[in-house]
């Protein structure tokens, strides 16, 4: 299977006869050519590795006179003052953190749901329409659920969700005075519709198709032999997908749930419109907070000067450094499963 | 005898009611994971349904003749979206344009010359990463790549950070799509004395074009709902502007800044234009699916 050219225009030279210059002249340049088209495609394969690399360095030479003037302060502390020239980024990344993992935590169930329903539990007839819809809705650009959530969602959120959670489980109070909830603070405060907690709804919203695609795919990968042995055994359908499924995927679909991750914590539009962009710190999620590329969204093209301008640079070096590592993890989990199906 | 015949039956019977408890229980259990699954399919579908109905319904209700004939408005104006859309074909156009040729390329690299070597995994596993890298740091690097030494943004900065993000899903397919390239027609051009860079343009592309095509639609559809990436390198202009050196007006960064100004006539334009985006990327993934889906059943 392995051709490379080198053999090829050996053996045509071998081949060719003495004196016939026409043909050597001629295998001279097509090797040549050869060469010089190897060569041409190799920089462009460079030119992914670069743009990467480029990324990183880019915003890490952005942002060194945020990172020269505060060092290690800019990771810890929570003052973002544009007017002091104070810029710590705990706030932002505690904010992408924590909407990510709200949304993992509501698309996950949600998406295994959807993957169990289209390759095990649909009839047959209904699995490829909803598939399809499902990987169509996943390629809508992100604005389009940051207007939804903006428009739409946050009325209800402030109308309906956040006062019945503050009500029971926050520190909601009846007309006495009397508490009615838990008085969990994270459900506490005011029902004003922006903040941490709908924005991770959102996220999850959208990470949904993306997610259940990916195990959709994935489940269909498991050999049907082996799903209808554990049927001939008696088994249910649960029991195959938890005992039989899930086992033989579960490196992959932890992979795509971090490339679910990586979208979530990476996402600019549909955080930016919902999560009320501000800077101060609360153990509340109802209240409204900022993301690492919402601040940046908001902030950059009114930068107050190059420090600001640097401190968002370098904000944009840390939600690299931080999806880079969760998407390769995602890659290298997912790769296993690959490896697996390669070497049957 | 009657007592041990008594006891057997007792043991049978205790036996299948076991039986029969753990039957319910697994039963039980299943129905309400298959109950779950259902469920989860419905949530899903009904999110997803709500979205595109607000957008069509909001959208539709904004449509009129003026949005492709008027420019973006001053607040409280009438106008239309004519300079963002001229503007988000011609950043898409740019953006295309300048991965096509690369991606195209480097997938040739990575199917034809690397093929499964630790090098091209690595250069895989990059693409891969990128792939789903955040887009707002992409517009970064090449705000600090050329805006910040140009020192003014323009369309040309934007069409390169669209490049970025159309790159690697054009890499990717291609890579894909040569692979699935039967060694046997590579093999029969080879032997016919054909130099392996005439075989792989002549040959190789020819045969995996539709995949291509697929790749570079799927890239398009990606990049024109971008709206991260534009907002510090094509920046926005409420005037037509179609040089590549100046700022230019583009669809999705019309639709964010319209949507959260506090003016009806702006959210309204701003739905029009989540509307046309919409549309465009769905038709195009629908085209793209229907390229990859007739050149399958013509392959059987």
């Amino acid at each position: 299977m392995t051709i490379s050219p080198e053999p090829t225009s050996a053996a045509s030279t071998a081949a060719s006869p003495i004196g016939v210059r026409s043909v050597d002249v001629g295998s001279g340049r097509d090797a040549r050519n050869d060469a010089l088209f190897r060569r041409a495609m190799f920089a462009c394969a460079l030119l992914v590795l670069l743009a990467l690399a480029g990324a990183a360095g880019a915003t890490l030479w952005g942002g060194r006179q945020a990172l020269g003037t505060f060092g290690w302060h800019f990771f810890t502390s929570t003052t973002w003052d544009v007017n002091a020239g104070q810029f710590g980024a705990l706030v932002p990344i505690i904010g992408t953190l924590v909407t990510a993992l709200i949304a993992i935590l509501v698309a996950v169930p949600v998406s295994f749901g959807i993957a169990m329903f289209l390759t095990d539990v649909a009839p047959q007839w209904m699995r490829a329409p909803i598939g399809t819809a499902i990987e169509l809705l996943a390629g809508i650009p992100s604005i389009i659920y940051g207007m939804w959530g903006f428009f739409v969602f946050v009325p209800i959120m402030s109308t309906y969700i956040q006062p019945w959670l503050i009500a029971h489980l926050g520190d909601g109070t009846d007309d006495a005075g009397k508490a009615t909830g838990l008085g969990l603070s994270v459900f506490s405060g005011a029902p004003i519709g922006v903040g941490i907690f709908t924005a991770g709804i959102v996220l999850a919203v959208m990470i949904i198709p993306f997610i259940s695609s990916v195990m959709r795919e994935v489940f269909l990968t498991v050999p049907t032999r082996l799903k209808e042995s554990a049927y001939a055994l008696g088994s249910t359908r649960w029991e195959v997908l938890w005992d039989i499924v899930l086992p033989y995927t579960r490196t992959a679909v932890i992979g795509g749930v971090f490339l679910g991750l990586g979208r979530a914590l990476g996402e600019t539009m549909a955080v930016t419109f919902v999560i009320g962009n501000s800077h101060d710190l609360s153990a509340s999620l109802m209240m409204p907070g900022t993301s690492i590329a919402a601040t940046i969204a908001n902030e950059f093209n009114e930068a107050s000067g190059d420090l600001h301008r640097s401190a968002l640079i370098a904000l944009a070096f840390v939600l690299f450094l931080v999806t880079f590592v969760v998407l390769a993890i995602a890659k290298l989990m997912l790769r296993q499963l690959a490896k697996r199906e390669g070497g049957k | 005898m009657n007592a041990q015949i008594g006891m057997a039956s007792a043991a049978v019977a205790k036996r299948s009611t076991v039986a029969q408890g753990l039957y319910r229980r697994r039963s039980a259990v299943n129905i309400i994971a298959l109950v779950f699954s259902g469920l989860a399919t419905l949530i899903g579908l009904f999110f997803l349904a709500w979205i595109l109905w607000t957008t069509l319904s909001k959208g539709i209700s904004a449509l009129n003749i003026n949005l492709f004939t008027k420019m973006t408005p001053p607040p409280g104006e009438q106008g239309g979206l004519l300079n963002a859309i001229v503007g988000t074909v011609c950043l898409s156009f740019m953006g295309i344009a300048i991965a096509t040729p690369i991606g195209i390329a480097a997938g040739t690299y990575l199917a034809e010359y690397a093929k499964l070597k630790p090098f091209g995994e690595a250069i895989r596993f990059v693409n891969d990463i990128l792939l789903s890298a955040p887009s707002i740091v992409l517009g970064m690097f090449v705000y600090t790549l050329i805006v910040l030494p140009t020192g003014k943004y323009s369309a040309l900065a934007g069409g390169i950070a669209l490049a970025l993000i159309a790159l690697p899903v054009i890499v990717r397919t291609s890579d894909e799509m040569l692979r699935l390239v039967p060694g046997a027609m590579r093999e029969a051009a080879l032997s016919l004395g054909v130099p392996q860079w005439k075989v792989t343009l002549q040959v190789l592309y020819r045969s995996a074009l539709p995949g291509i095509i697929t790749g570079v639609l799927l890239a398009l559809a990606r990049i024109t709902g971008e709206t991260a990436p534009l907002l510090f390198t094509a920046f926005g202009n409420l005037y037509w502007s179609i040089n590549p050196t100046k700022p230019i007006a583009s669809l999705p960064v019309v639709v964010y800044q319209y949507a959260q100004a506090p003016d009806e006539g702006w959210n309204a334009l701003a739905w029009a234009g989540a509307l046309l985006i919409t549309l465009f990327v769905l038709l195009l993934s629908i085209l793209a699916r229907g390229i990859l889906l007739r050149n399958k059943v013509s392959n059987e």
